[in-house]
């Protein structure tokens, strides 16, 4: 089952570079895009990361850091980020496999691959809005950018 | 099922008839070779259907991707604000493989576009923001990839690189 909203999101430390790793505690009082995705060199992944890749200003814009996961390797992470120019860090839930996916129940046994899902945490870490996309669809940003704004509207309802 | 955000306003790029039943938006990227394989598509279907389609073009280029696809769309903004935006939009589709600079100011040449005034318009604040605006509309829209086409407001999912593809959306909505 996809973690849904109002869960803590599962902690987790995984190679963002070949000589670098990234947690998701380094991120706390940002809010966070979790973007799990099947494969890197995949054409609909690569519409999706391309896509995305576009939107930093966006993300920035809502004060948003936006992380890709699959289970390629490091390695091939950093050819696909060369390759694409993408610009921002994609993690490698490579060692045990799946590890991480399987934590936000965005994997997918059969495959050995993680699902299409989304996730926005708040800056406590909390998961505020998932979604699960069918494997062969391209889920788009609207999602992502409407949940980003109901987190503005909240905050400004605080205030 | 995403809907068109914001509906066509009169900010929009359109050609076509006014009062057309069908409205046609595409999103599209000068440097996307899908969208250059679209646009003979659309053509015909104007040719053919114009009195029921109008047709608005709004830009999503993915710069990172194809390094030409804005400074093609602020091109043909900038020709729009000469009155020519579909002259260019046409020439830049058709030369799309020559896409540079200085192609972008010889097809304003060859259009008798007043170069120095294009010039200045393409690198305004007023076209780089309508671009941007295109492009976040676009997000909001739930575009995912180009050409991404939408008919009356909703979405065309089943567009597949045909002329029939289209031409048979059109036909539903009338």
């Amino acid at each position: 089952m996809l973690l849904e909203k109002g869960t803590a999101a599962p902690a987790f430390e995984l190679h963002s570079a070949p000589d670098q790793t990234l947690k998701l505690s380094d991120l706390k009082g940002k809010r966070v895009v979790l973007v799990f995705y099947p494969n890197d060199w995949s054409p609909v992944c690569g519409d999706q990361i391309a896509l995305y890749n576009e939107m930093l200003s966006f993300f920035q814009k809502y004060d948003a850091e936006i992380i890709g996961i699959s289970v390629d390797s490091k390695w091939s992470h950093k050819a696909y980020r060369e390759n694409g120019n993408i610009q921002f860090p994609l993690l490698a839930d490579f060692e045990p496999k799946g590890k991480v996916s399987k934590l936000y129940g965005a994997y997918n046994e059969e495959q050995g691959r993680s699902q299409r899902a989304l996730f926005v945490l708040d800056e406590k870490g909390t998961i505020q809005w998932s979604y699960l996309s069918p494997i062969g669809e391209n889920p788009g940003a609207d999602g992502i950018l409407k949940a980003l704004e109901d987190l503005d509207k909240q905050a400004n309802e605080q205030e | 099922m995403a809907n068109l955000t914001p509906p066509v306003n009169e900010h929009d790029q359109q050609t076509g008839s006014s009062n057309a039943p069908v409205t046609l938006v595409e999103y599209g990227d000068y440097q996307c070779p899908h969208c250059a394989q679209a646009h003979p598509l659309v053509k015909q279907l104007l040719e053919e259907k114009g009195d029921q389609v109008r047709f608005v073009y709004r830009n999503f280029p993915l710069s990172q991707s194809h390094a030409m696809a804005k400074p093609a769309a602020q091109a043909a903004e900038a020709a729009g604000q000469q009155g020519k935006f579909w002259e260019m939009h046409d020439m830049i589709f058709e030369n799309q493989k020559q896409l540079d600079q200085d192609s972008l100011n010889k097809f304003a040449e060859s259009l008798d576009l007043d170069v120095g005034k294009f010039s200045k318009d393409k690198e305004s604040e007023e076209v780089a923001s309508k671009v941007e605006e295109d492009f976040e509309s676009g997000i909001r829209s739930g575009v995912n990839g180009t050409p991404s086409f939408f008919i009356n407001g909703e979405r065309l999912e089943t567009y597949d690189g045909s002329y029939e593809s289209l031409s048979t959306a059109v036909e539903a909505q009338k």
